[in-house]
Parts: structure tokens; C-alpha cells; sequence
């Protein structure tokens, strides 16, 4: 399915003298013209691809804004304004990026749930998954500091509650802290470095990305049943069916995006960030970007303290596990069934476990008083119980359903025999 | 005479090899590190952060009940002249009573206990205290005189502190801090 065979030929001469230098037309061939897709590919597998197209259209829009904007604590609250309002188009180019951040964000959570439910991060995909959680880790960091740049009162005290979580941690957590800050508080070295790092991730991230589409070529794509490819018949090449099912899918994200460009580009932001920062006065609400509520709960649900670790280190402590226990899924997920579809009790639980998480992200947004601190626990509770212990025992006790002796059976089943449906196969390439 | 050595006779003299290996690595190592020190050491505060590190404020013009806030390593400073009535309130509560038994004060020994004399500028100045004004849970600025302990309150995550700027409830762990000052004269404090 991936690797070793070559069925590339080049046909001029101009073709064949690149080839035997530099054989990258052949190595586009065989990833993404040549290469064969599992047929059954729903539209949930074009996630891969809208990432692709969204981390270029981040780094295009960066790089743009970067030629207009200052990053010192006088001048980068300003020099936004400036891009919004002087700057030919840039309106619009800080508004694709600003949103751009949420949809990236969209897509990857998209992209995440899929491979939760269809048992993609199981052996042999384990590196492609840490990998995968690797570009979340990037992303997030990436977020997080872009955010800053606006220097507005959300950045500000943003910045001062996340890089406060470093004081959590006894006794190396101040001069960490410090370091991190460059200062005794968020301030004009603080920024300076954001922007740099900010500047920065994304290419690594690219970096990484390139590492996640050869580790899912080597291993090739799942497909909604789970079961491997076998035959011939189990797949289709990728061009033309997934290039188009991907493209068709990427076109619908953007317009989908171009609407909140055009008609809601704020609803996703808060409007404190448009108030220039002030170190004297915090926000009466402190929210983090929607992207990051669900973690932020956790942080919050944490009000009691454990043994010697008292309730602040515990919040973040909790706060880190929530995403470091991504990386140990591929080993706590016990069943030999892959997929969701012939796993009922799982799929019950996978999808309580998203509800949980969209419910974490809306107690995010609250106060952290009264009856929304013990329903964070509550949400808190089950997050970290689906991983453990009901994702092991789960694979022990579960009734599963009898999964289909190929790809090409189970969409014949689905076809009332004969006609495979061509147009279901559609990938995405990027895992 | 010429005898061969085998490359896995351990027993046999090192070789040129051997002396070449061992000092590039060692170098290398060396070197590496004494490389990445720049680079993370450029990353500490700097000299003019660091000179930033004192300042002095005038008080004359503050009277009983009001406050000020000054800005000291880029973060909130609370100059207080509290009315009797806080003072008394503060001495009313038992130590044992105090999430953060520790006084916080910069300018006492660590052990201090948090009673109320040496939360605030010392005997004779009871009335004043000077807290840095950054929420010991992740850092916002707590709300002068709110709260259900009519002190400070941080609108943040909840947490309460009493008229001696002591946490009492909410998820912050320890009493706002007291920086390191002293009154120069009777109406200027040197805070750092």
C-alpha cells in the first residue's frame, strides 16, 4: 500500500533527465496521483487535507501581516489597528487569519475525533498518532502566543494566567516563570519573544506534518471498518477520486469560513482584546480562546488539594495530563476491533466523551463559581475515566459486532451487491 | 616488529583512532553546552528589567481609608492606609483560621506567622500596607475593598482575601506578598 513499488514513468525526455537527478516528480506521483486510497473513505477522512490548506493559509496570512506589524508593547496594540484600518486589505487579511486560527482549530478537533472513533491511532499508527498529537501540542503553543500579539487586555491577561501556571510547581517554578517572561511580569521582552516563536512554530509544524503523511503513507490510511486493505479491489488511486473528494470537501470549509470572515469575523473573539493592555486592571472575565475552554475547565475544576500537591499545581497538573494521555491512547485502548461501527459500547462511550468535552468547553466560558465548578469536576471526572479505566476494560468486556471480511465486502453489502461506489472513496491524504 | 592489532582486542593499546574519538566527543559535548548556555540565558531578564527593580513613592497625600497602586517589576503594587476598623477586623481572626499561615512578608523571616502587624508596614505604622497586587493564583489584579472579607477580591477564579490582603477562600494558595520596603521618611516608601 505505500512505499517500495514505484509505478511512475517517465514519459519526455525533460522528465526522465529530472528523474534520474531528482526523482520529486516521482515522489508526488507516488503520494498523490498513484497512490491507493481505501474505497470506503467517508467525508470525515478529508479533514487531513482542509489542515493542509488551512496551515498554508496561516503561514501566507502571517507572513503578510507580519510586514505590518510592531511588536513592542508601544506600538503592537496600534500597528493592529493600523493593519484594520490603513493597510490595503488588511481588514480582510487579519480577519482570514484571526478566523483562520478558530477553523484550523475546527478541523483538527474534526480530524482528532474521527481517528478516536474509527480506532485510527492502533497498531501499526501509533507514531503516526503521537506525531498527530505533536502538531495539536505545536498548535496550541502557536495559538496561544499569536494571541498575545494584539497586545489588547485578553492577551495581556492571557499571557499572565498561562505563563502563571509555571509558578505552580515548587520551588523551580518562579525563575522558570521569569525565564519564560524575561521579566517580573508580561511585558515588552515577553512580546517580543512571542512573536519570534510565533513566527517560528508554524515551520515546525510543517516540519512535523511531513513526518505525520510519511508515517501514514508507510502504514497506509484506515477506513471506516478498520479492517486493512487486502486486495486490489480494496482501493482506488488517489487521484482522481480523493483529490476531488478532498478538494470538494476543502472548497465547502471555505465558504463556510468566508462566511464568518465576512458577515461574523468577532464572534469568535472577545471584545475585551480590542481594550489595549493594561497591566493595572484585569478583565472582570478572563476567558482563553473557545479552542482552549475545555482544557481551561479542568484547570478550574481542580479546587481541592490532593495529598501535598495543593489545589493550583493540582489544577495544573490536571490540566497538562488532559493532553499528555492523548499520546498513551494507542496503548490504552485494549480491543483488537478497530473501529467504532462494531464496537457498541464504545461508540456509546466515545460519543458521551465528545459531548463531555463540547460540555467542558461551555463550563470554560463560565465563572468558576457555585454549581459550574462541580459540574467542571463532574466533566473533569469522566474525561480522564473514558481513558482509564473504561478504555481498557472496555476492549476486555466489550460484545463487539462481526466485522466484514474486506473493505470491498462490507461496500459491496452496503451497494446491495455488485456496483462499488466509486464516489465514497475519497481520503484524506494526510492523515 | 610489526604486530596487527584486532579492533576488538580490548586489551591492546588505544589506538590514534581511539585518542581522536574520545577527544572530539569530548569536545563536542563541552562545546555544546558552553553553546547553549547564551541561548538560554539570553532569555532572563535583562539589565534594564533588572534596573527597574526599585522605586520610590510619595504618600503624603494618602489618607486614612484611601488607596493608591503603583507599578513596581511591571506588576500592581497596593499602598494602603486601612481605617482602624480593618485593622481590628484583621486581629480578630484566629490564625488558625488562615489558609496561608505564613506572614509573606518579604521583610521578615519566612516563618513569620500572618498576624496582622506583620502583614502590614510594622509597629507604630500598622495602618499601612503595601501588597503587591498580583492574585497568588495565576496573577490577575485583585478588586481593592470587595470580597466577602472586605478586603481584595479577585474577579479571576474567586479568590477572597481579608483586610490584611490574607487569602481566606477560592483557589488562590498563599497571601498576597509583601515586597521588600521601607519608609525613607514619613511620607515616601522605597519599594525593592
Amino acid at each position: 500500500m505505500s512505499g517500495g513499488h514505484s509505478t511512475y514513468e517517465p514519459k519526455t525526455g525533460f522528465e526522465k533527465w529530472v528523474d534520474s537527478r531528482l526523482p520529486l516528480p516521482r515522489l508526488v506521483y507516488d503520494s498523490f496521483v498513484a497512490y491507493p486510497t481505501p474505497r470506503n473513505l467517508n467525508y470525515a477522512y478529508t479533514f487531513g487535507a482542509i489542515l493542509s490548506v488551512m496551515l498554508v493559509a496561516q503561514i501566507l496570512t502571517g507572513i503578510v501581516l507580519a510586514m505590518h506589524y510592531a511588536s513592542s508593547t508601544a506600538g503592537a496594540f496600534s500597528s493592529v489597528e493600523n493593519i484594520m484600518r490603513d493597510v490595503n486589505s488588511g481588514w480582510l487579511l487579519r480577519y482570514m487569519h484571526q478566523n483562520g486560527a478558530s477553523f484550523f482549530f475546527i478541523a483538527v478537533y474534526i480530524h482528532m475525533f474521527r481517528g478516536m472513533y474509527y480506532g485510527s491511532y492502533k497498531a501499526p499508527r501509533e507514531i503516526l498518532w503521537i506525531l498527530g498529537v505533536t502538531i495539536y501540542l505545536l498548535m496550541m503553543a502557536t495559538g496561544f502566543m499569536g494571541y498575545v500579539l494584539p497586545w489588547g487586555q485578553m492577551s495581556f491577561w492571557g499571557a499572565t494566567v498561562i505563563t502563571g501556571f509555571f509558578s505552580a510547581f515548587p520551588l523551580v517554578g518562579e525563575p522558570i516563570q521569569q525565564w519564560l517572561l524575561g521579566g517580573f511580569a508580561v511585558d515588552n521582552p515577553t512580546l517580543n519573544r512571542f512573536f519570534s516563536l510565533h513566527y517560528l512554530l508554524p515551520f515546525m509544524i510543517a516540519g512535523v506534518v511531513v513526518l505525520h503523511v510519511w508515517a501514514l503513507h508507510v502504514t497506509g490510511q484506515t477506513n471506516p471498518t478498520g479492517v486493512e486493505v487486502k486486495s486490489k479491489t480494496d482501493t482506488v488511486p488517489f487521484t482522481p477520486f480523493a483529490t476531488i473528494k478532498d478538494a470538494f470537501a476543502t472548497m465547502v470549509f471555505l465558504l463556510v469560513f468566508a462566511y464568518f470572515i465576512f458577515y461574523m469575523p468577532n464572534y469568535l473573539g472577545h471584545p475585551d482584546n480590542y481594550v489595549e493592555a493594561n497591566p493595572l486592571v484585569t478583565p472582570a472575565h478572563i476567558v482563553p480562546e473557545w479552542y482552549y475552554l475545555p482544557f481551561y475547565a479542568i484547570l478550574r475544576a481542580i479546587t481541592f488539594n490532593i495529598g501535598p500537591i495543593d489545589s493550583k499545581l493540582g489544577g495544573v497538573l490536571a490540566m497538562f495530563a488532559s493532553i499528555l494521555i492523548l499520546f498513551l491512547l494507542p496503548w490504552l485502548d485494549t480491543s483488537k476491533v478497530r473501529s467504532a461501527v462494531y464496537r457498541p459500547w464504545y461508540k456509546m462511550f466515545f460519543w458521551l466523551f465528545v459531548a463531555n468535552c463540547v460540555f467542558l468547553g461551555w463550563l470554560g466560558s463560565k465563572p468558576a463559581e457555585g454549581t459550574y465548578v462541580v459540574m467542571a469536576q463532574i466533566g473533569t471526572a469522566y474525561y480522564f475515566l473514558f481513558f482509564f479505566p473504561i478504555l481498557p476494560l472496555l476492549g476486555l468486556v466489550e460484545k463487539t459486532r462481526p466485522v466484514p471480511n474486506s473493505i470491498t465486502d462490507s461496500v459491496l453489502e452496503k451497494s446491495g451487491g455488485g456496483k462499488p461506489e466509486a464516489a465514497t472513496a475519497a481520503p484524506e491524504d494526510r492523515g | 616488529m610489526v604486530t596487527t592489532v584486532s579492533e576488538h582486542d580490548t586489551t591492546a593499546e588505544p589506538t590514534r583512532r581511539d585518542f581522536l574519538y574520545l577527544t572530539t566527543g569530548m569536545t563536542g559535548v563541552i562545546g555544546a553546552g558552553a553553546l547553549a548556555w547564551p541561548f538560554i540565558d539570553q532569555m532572563r531578564p535583562d539589565a534594564t528589567t533588572l534596573a527597574l527593580s526599585t522605586i520610590e513613592v510619595d504618600v503624603s497625600a494618602i489618607e486614612e481609608g484611601m488607596s493608591i497602586t503603583v507599578k513596581w517589576r511591571g506588576k500592581p503594587v497596593f499602598i494602603r492606609y486601612r481605617t482602624q476598623k480593618e485593622i481590628e477586623e484583621a486581629n480578630a481572626v484566629p490564625l488558625e483560621d488562615l489558609k496561608d499561615q505564613a506572614a509573606r512578608n518579604a521583610n521578615l523571616a519566612p516563618d513569620t506567622p500572618a498576624l496582622d502587624v506583620d502583614r502590614s508596614a510594622g509597629e507604630g505604622r500598622e495602618n499601612w500596607i503595601v501588597m503587591i497586587g498580583s492574585c497568588t493564583h495565576l496573577g490577575c489584579v485583585p478588586l481593592g475593598q470587595a470580597g466577602d472579607f472586605g478586603g481584595w477580591f479577585c474577579p479571576c477564579h474567586g479568590s477572597h482575601y481579608d483586610t490584611a490582603g490574607r487569602i481566606r477562600s477560592g483557589p488562590a494558595p498563599e497571601n498576597l506578598p509583601i515586597p521588600p520596603f521601607e519608609f525613607i521618611s514619613d511620607t515616601r516608601i522605597k519599594i525593592g
